[in-house]
């Protein structure tokens, strides 16, 4: 899907100071080698099987099925991973890329922590230093995640600047990367920013899809009719879908967070609200003002709070292959509530909002037809900040 | 040549940085004359971005001043409209590529032709990228000004061949603001530019002094200076305009 300079149609791209395009090109040329080495394939499966414990299960949700009484569920079990998210795929391929590069240290950005913790992991087991930059909001909203981090031998830094989320997070990063390039890799968490990024996380996460595509067919002798993630800079969902663009039947369906509802401004659905603009290195989909300021946005989940996404997902949107549709805080604390007492699972609040859209998709489909959701993070992480949002003070 | 050569008629140029509308426009006019009274070559206006990546604190502070002041891109371009009666010497805008693209390109760049601005520095809009601009930056004679950095190496000569206005050496790795010591090798990096293009190249990113500028202008054709002008505004704000006067007197002093 990558053209040769980074596109996916007219999106994409490598919008970032000339400090550091050799530190990306250098980048793409490490990962056009090492793609292909035997030897950095067979590291990375092994640190996916033995560490990760991968290949994560595909569950059939039969309590949720019969419940909401239409397409027959499966659930895509990110959450099993080592460190409870999908995170920790396309970290374990950059950590050892950087590693074969002669990286000696991590620097991160993160939403929810996820990929904070993700990347303090690899750094611990790979021996290498590792700085975390999170939004000063989300370190109060996610404060187990930084003290998981901080466990884990990594520096955090709080980041003050602008609304203090992620996307602040994400610009501290690149801020630090220009100003240590040799030893440094920058260990972006999802599929955005400059070429390759988009295209290295999409390759490491892929390969969600095609274990789905594996164990649907060993299950189900078919392929699903619907596949179902959350997006935020949407590693998860393109993850999810890779290995499944070609099968034109299978519909590809992105769930992005609405935060109070897309009519508000506190919203983070970019897709729905968001217009095309060039930031963090990506030409793409960005909330914006008529200015082409950067939105403030709000999600209720740190992880999907960012005000962009991911060039090859606003690609499939441009050309109809993937649906992106908003949804609401509230619809993904029901449905984070939902599948904890249906199926005795509790997803992460950004996995809930696939959740949520699966909850309204599945009663209008055939009980013949099958769906997979994919949750992409577990929710132990959420639920302090779900018990407020009920009115509950819970400290953990 | 462009009008930008201008700015390097006058022996080594001195460039100054300031952020419109921090605090406020009013404040960045009487900046900006102050600046020209006492020596400025060549007056860099930002534009302000929500997220300017490439800044440090210091600048990133005065963006935020500059919007929250309500600053907008149209009020920013009656502004320099109505400073052109008056203020000659070249002057480039420095924004975020979405700045320019979120506008449209070609009535930001159209206008930049109207209201005389003579150049555009994009931060985030590297060589490979710049044929998002360039077409329409051609069409209407408005310089796309090009940036090398320490980190540039083998791509120094590829970008200087297509430079135009003057060429942008950023002095040292990291985000704008002040620095005590600048250990890049620039004369190197200027020795290459030298032999791939005669466009002038000026030196900016970490200088604050008089020392630090006529060093830097040793080896290059002028010194550009951004957060250390901005501290002064976020110093003494709406009467900044005279402590920036004394200041670029006295850089430009160091470079004559």
């Amino acid at each position: 899907m990558t053209n040769p300079n980074g596109r996916f149609g007219i999106h994409g791209g490598q919008y970032i100071p000339e400090t550091l395009m050799n530190a990306v090109i250098e980048l793409e040329e490490a990962y056009n080698y090492y793609k292909n080495d035997p030897e950095f394939n067979r590291e990375l499966t092994e640190l996916f099987n033995e560490y990760a414990g991968r290949p994560s299960r595909l569950y059939y949700a039969e309590k949720m099925t019969h419940d909401l009484g239409g397409a027959k569920i499966y659930l895509k079990r990110e959450d099993l991973n080592h460190t409870g998210a999908h995170k920790i795929n396309n970290v374990l391929g950059q950590a050892l890329l950087a590693k074969k590069m002669g990286k000696t240290r991590l620097i991160a950005e993160t939403g929810a922590g996820q990929h904070g913790v993700a990347t303090a992991t690899a750094a611990a087991l790979m021996g290498m230093e590792c700085v975390v930059f999170m939004g000063e909001e989300d370190t109060i909203r996610q404060a187990l995640n930084v003290y998981r981090m901080r466990l884990l031998g990594a520096e955090v830094i709080p980041v003050k600047t602008g609304t203090a989320t992620l996307k602040d997070a994400v610009s501290e990063a690149m801020r630090e990367w220009t100003s240590r390039i040799s030893d440094t890799h920058y260990c972006l968490g999802s599929v955005m920013g400059p070429h390759p990024f988009p295209t290295i996380v999409r390759d490491f996460q892929a390969v969600i899809s095609k274990e789905i595509k594996e164990q649907i067919l060993q299950k189900e002798g078919r392929l699903p009719d619907a596949v179902i993630a959350c997006v935020g800079g949407g590693s998860n969902a393109i993850g999810s879908f890779y290995h499944f663009i070609e099968d034109k039947d299978v519909r590809l369906i992105g769930c992005e967070a609405a935060g109070r509802g897309i009519d508000t401004f506190e919203t983070a659905a970019t897709i729905a609200t968001g217009r095309l603009g060039i930031f963090h290195g990506m030409k793409s989909y960005f909330c914006q003002d008529k200015d082409g300021q950067i939105a403030p946005v709000y999600s209720i989940s740190a992880g999907l709070d960012y005000p962009g996404v991911g060039p090859e997902h606003a690609h499939l949107h441009d050309i109809g292959r993937a649906e992106y549709v908003p949804v609401t805080d509230d619809e993904a604390v029901n449905a984070f509530e939902y599948l904890a007492k249906t199926e005795g699972i509790i997803p992460a609040i950004e996995s809930a909002h696939a959740v949520a859209h699966a909850i309204k998709l599945a009663p209008t489909m055939d009980r013949d037809k099958i769906i997979v959701i994919t949750i992409s993070g577990r929710g132990d992480k959420d639920c302090a900040a779900i018990a407020r949002y009920r009115g509950e003070d819970l400290h953990e | 040549m462009s009008n930008i050569g201008k700015a390097f008629e006058n022996g080594k140029a001195f460039i100054a940085f300031i952020t419109c509308g921090d605090p406020d426009l009013e404040t960045t006019a009487a900046t900006v004359h102050a600046a020209v009274e006492n020596g400025a070559d060549l007056i860099e206006l930002g534009i302000p971005f929500s997220d300017p990546t490439a800044e440090g604190p210091v600048i990133q502070g005065a963006n935020i001043r500059a919007l929250n002041g309500g600053v907008t891109t149209d009020k920013i371009f009656a502004f320099v409209k109505e400073l052109r009666r008056d203020v000659r010497v070249p002057m480039v805008f420095m924004t975020y590529a979405n700045v320019v693209f979120s506008y449209g390109a070609e009535k930001f760049i159209s206008t930049c032709r109207d209201i005389e601005i003579d150049g555009l520095i994009l931060p985030d809009l590297p060589f490979e990228e710049k044929e998002e601009f360039q077409p329409i930056c051609d069409k209407y004679g408005v310089d796309l000004v090009s940036l090398i950095a320490p980190t540039s190496e083998n791509r120094i000569a590829m970008i200087a061949r297509e430079a135009e206005g003057f060429l942008y050496i950023v002095s040292s790795l990291g985000v704008t603001g002040t620095r005590s010591e600048i250990k890049t090798d620039l004369a190197s990096i200027v020795a290459v530019v030298r032999q791939n293009t005669d466009i002038p190249c000026a030196i900016g990113f970490g200088i604050s002094t008089p020392e630090q500028a006529k060093k830097m202008a040793g080896v290059s054709d002028g010194a550009i200076v951004g957060s250390a002008i901005i501290k002064l505004l976020e110093k003494y704000g709406k009467d900044a305009p005279r402590y920036v006067g004394e200041y670029v007197r006295s850089m430009k002093d160091a470079l004559r």
